[in-house]
């Protein structure tokens, strides 16, 4: 590399190495992910979009703001934490390589200059006695030391969980490994939904963005089922799946109970109990009051339709046999709502075996008599369908990511250097974390050195 | 004994506590400070002893579960583990001072709960029905614990440095009873660094509880992303340390908006934006 170039790429390199730019890349992720929790994400609601001016709304769609955590400024982002992060750790990496691997073993002026807890005993004695009673005691209380003859001087040189300096990179690590989980997911999975009527089967799910992707299998509904708490709250929501290959069922996988909290998987594609209804069909009579001009009127559960006259109706409830909540009367009958041509809502009960409480409606349904003849209706189950193959990359950082931080905070790696020369004893230590702590075990380590050791009188 | 009457005696100990801790901070009188804590301490165990009780009673009702389920039990348990916190810290530094700024928000949260809000017990709707509910919200409310109690430290900080400014060397104050800046700014540090672990592990367990539970780790919803932008601040508090410049008074400040991100995230979500986390409704 020639000196020119090295003037161009070295201020890039020094800017994506530093940790201002960490601390700018955090905090500026930390303030705009507001903005996604204050604008709804997604496709918003059209009453929202109705409450905000068209320049607004123009401004949001250009600046992704509907769905910005996929937007190109959001991923640039944490592409710039990625690079940081990268680049930060082959700047720093080797170094810490290099104190783990090959530690300083011989504690030299400029080292001892550093050292803040450094402590001298004065003894007597010859120093190779002197060398073998602190090397016994380093290695009861702290660590195996090594030892280093130097001419006249010995050296010793003793460290615990060196290693737990690299737990710092395995977080930083983490966060890629979940990134590359993330990735692996939007590439290779999907999300989906479908609806299964009970005693139906569905081979195809709609996919999010409203692709039909094909499972390679069927699922059947067998029945669906809701459960509720005496006080009216619900308690369970509940379907019965059987998977089927080539239109049998699969052992192990026949009439399985799926309720929320607790998917079924089958081929790495899982199945979530998400919502319900009902489906089905129910059919009117519209005729003149006395019955005559009788037409018929379909209406899906749930469903709506338009009178004769331009009202509205919409099919609430429907039941093929009233008498349990209406004694007396007896049949189908249907609640409905309608909204009338000339304004205003009216909510009401069709029978079918009941001509005489159906004309009392005939105010709301423009002057014609409305007959329920009754219908057939199903539960349907909504299993919400996804396939995520980057999953369990993404648990391998979170574990990874986990491990790392405990490491990182409170582990440390502990050094202590000896020098035995001239009956002189000098000890120093360091930490990577949590000095005060090291420096009580340090003041500890000195009074049992000196209680080993023949102490020079004083003088 | 009900676990209702307990709760009472519980919050009646933390404001009598945090009297006593206010009081010793102007009195310097040592006994006072004893007194504060031993209350702190009974506090905590009544409460134990009340959080035991409720989850008893669920099952006695025939809704058994973990009294983790709503506004109400949440603001509970979260006084509980600011107390908890308090407590390791105490036992540990022995800075008895530090609870006349902790021991407001553990009386907050208990009063609140006490005095307005509904303490029925409900039976848990279905999405709640799950073990990884108790795992997620008991690391998360740690972690929010650690954060009150760092940010108590960090507002101690703050007074302790303008005071020095304006008045350098008066004795007489309430300031001389604090740890000096750099003591404080380590504690700080150390209740961030219970924190920060606690959150993350809070967020991977809802994660993985999401992902169970609908097929999806995250979903960008909006308590999905204050929990990671608390994180962030957080995670930025952590590199200030190494970073030149930051460490005092501008990480003494991320610790204190990181512990309003973890309100917003706690409460303001749930009464100010919509999504999946049912708390507050
Ligand atoms: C923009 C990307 C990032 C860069 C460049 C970066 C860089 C660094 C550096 C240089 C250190 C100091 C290492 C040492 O002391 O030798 C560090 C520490 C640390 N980083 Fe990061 N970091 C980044 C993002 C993150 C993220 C997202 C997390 C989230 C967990 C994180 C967690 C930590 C932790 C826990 C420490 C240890 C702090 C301590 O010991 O007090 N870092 N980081």
């Amino acid at each position: 590399m020639t000196t020119n170039e090295q003037s161009g790429i070295r201020p890039i390199w020094d800017f994506f190495c530093s940790l201002k730019l960490t601390m700018f890349t955090l905090i500026t992720l930390a303030i705009i992910s507001i903005i996604g929790t204050i604008i709804p994400q997604g496709s918003p609601p059209p009453e929202y979009l109705q409450s905000i001016s068209q320049t607004k709304l123009k401004l949001y769609h250009v600046l992704g703001f509907f769905d910005m955590y996929h937007s190109w400024w959001f991923i640039m982002l944490l592409s710039l934490l990625s690079i940081n992060l990268i680049a930060c750790s082959i700047k720093r990496l080797p170094g810490i390589w290099k104190t783990i691997t090959q530690p300083v073993m011989v504690m030299g002026d400029s080292l001892e200059k550093t050292l803040s807890n450094v402590t001298t005993i004065e003894t007597r004695g010859d120093d190779s006695t002197i060398r073998d009673r602190v090397a016994a005691v380093l290695k009861t209380e702290f660590a195996d030391p090594v030892i280093t003859e130097d001419g006249e001087v010995f050296h010793l040189f003793a460290q615990k969980t060196p290693w737990s300096r690299l737990a710092v990179y395995a977080v930083h690590l983490s966060v890629l490994v979940i990134f590359i989980g993330a990735i692996i997911g939007s590439l290779f999975g999907y999300k989906g939904f479908v609806n299964i009527a009970e005693g139906d089967s569905v081979s195809k799910v709609k996919s999010r963005s409203n692709k039909e992707i094909d499972l390679g299998f069927a699922v059947r509904c067998e029945k669906f089922s809701v459960a509720h708490y005496p006080n009216g709250a619900p308690k369970e929501f509940k379907s019965i799946l059987t998977v089927l290959e080539n239109g049998k069922p699969v052992a192990g996988y026949d009439r399985v109970p799926v309720i929320v909290n607790d998917p079924l998987s089958y081929k790495g594609i899982t199945f979530y109990q998400s919502s319900y209804g009902k489906l089905g069909e129910h059919e009117f009579i519209i005729s003149d009051p006395d019955g005559t001009n009788p037409q018929p009127l379909r209406i899906q559960s749930g469903g709506s339709a338009k009178l004769p006259d331009g009202s509205g109706i919409c099919l609430q409830e429907t039941t093929q046999d009233v008498s349990p909540f209406q004694p007396g009367v007896t049949g189908p009958a249907a609640q409905v709502e309608v909204h009338m041509a000339n304004g205003g809502n009216k909510t009401f009960v069709i029978y079918g075996n009941n001509a005489a409480m159906n004309r009392m409606n005939l105010p709301y349904t423009g002057g014609k008599l409305v007959q329920y003849r009754g219908g057939e209706e199903f539960m349907y189950t909504g299993l919400q369908v996804a396939k995520d193959p980057g999953v369990w990359t993404v648990w391998l950082g979170c574990t990874l990511m986990m491990v790392g931080i405990y490491i990182a905070f409170f582990m440390s790696h502990r050094r202590i250097w000896v020098r035995v020369q001239n009956g002189t004893v000098t000890v120093g230590g360091n930490s990577s974390k949590n000095q005060g702590g090291f420096q009580l075990f340090m003041e500890q380590l000195v009074i049992k050195l000196k209680k080993q050791l023949p102490l020079e009188d004083n003088k | 004994m009900t676990s209702s009457s307990l709760f009472n005696i519980t919050t009646f100990a933390y404001l009598l506590s945090m009297l006593g801790f206010f009081a010793f901070a102007v009195s310097r009188i040592k006994a006072l400070g004893t007194a504060a804590s031993a209350l702190a301490y009974g506090g905590l165990l009544s409460q134990t002893v009340a959080i035991g009780l409720r989850w008893k009673e669920s099952y006695d009702l025939g809704i058994g579960h973990a009294p983790l389920s709503n506004l109400y039990e949440s603001v509970v348990f979260f006084s509980w583990t600011i107390v908890l916190i308090y407590g390791l810290l105490d036992l540990k530094y022995r800075y008895k001072v530090i609870g006349a700024f902790v021991m407001p928000f553990a009386l907050l949260g208990m009063a609140w709960g006490q005095l307005s809000l509904d303490s029925g017990i409900q039976p848990l709707v279905p999405a709640l029905q799950s073990n990884w509910l108790t795992y997620h919200v008991i690391t998360c409310f740690l972690g929010y614990a650690a954060f009150a109690v760092a940010c108590g430290i960090s507002i101690m900080y703050l007074i302790r440095e303008k005071h020095e400014k304006s008045t350098p060397d008066n004795e007489q104050s309430i300031v001389a009873t604090f740890p000096t800046g750099r003591v404080l700014d380590d504690l700080n540090y150390k209740s961030i660094m219970i924190g920060f672990p606690l959150l993350t592990l809070g967020i991977v367990t809802g994660a993985a509880w999401a992902n169970y539970a609908w097929g999806t780790y995250w979903s960008w919803d909006p308590k999905e992303t204050w929990s990671l932008i608390v994180w962030f601040v957080y995670a930025a508090f952590l590199h200030a340390r190494i970073t030149r410049g930051w460490a005092g008074r501008r990480a003494a400040w991320l610790s204190i908006i990181g512990f309003a991100a973890t309100i917003f995230c706690y409460l303001g979500v749930n009464l100010l934006l919509s999504g999946l986390h049912s708390y507050g409704g």
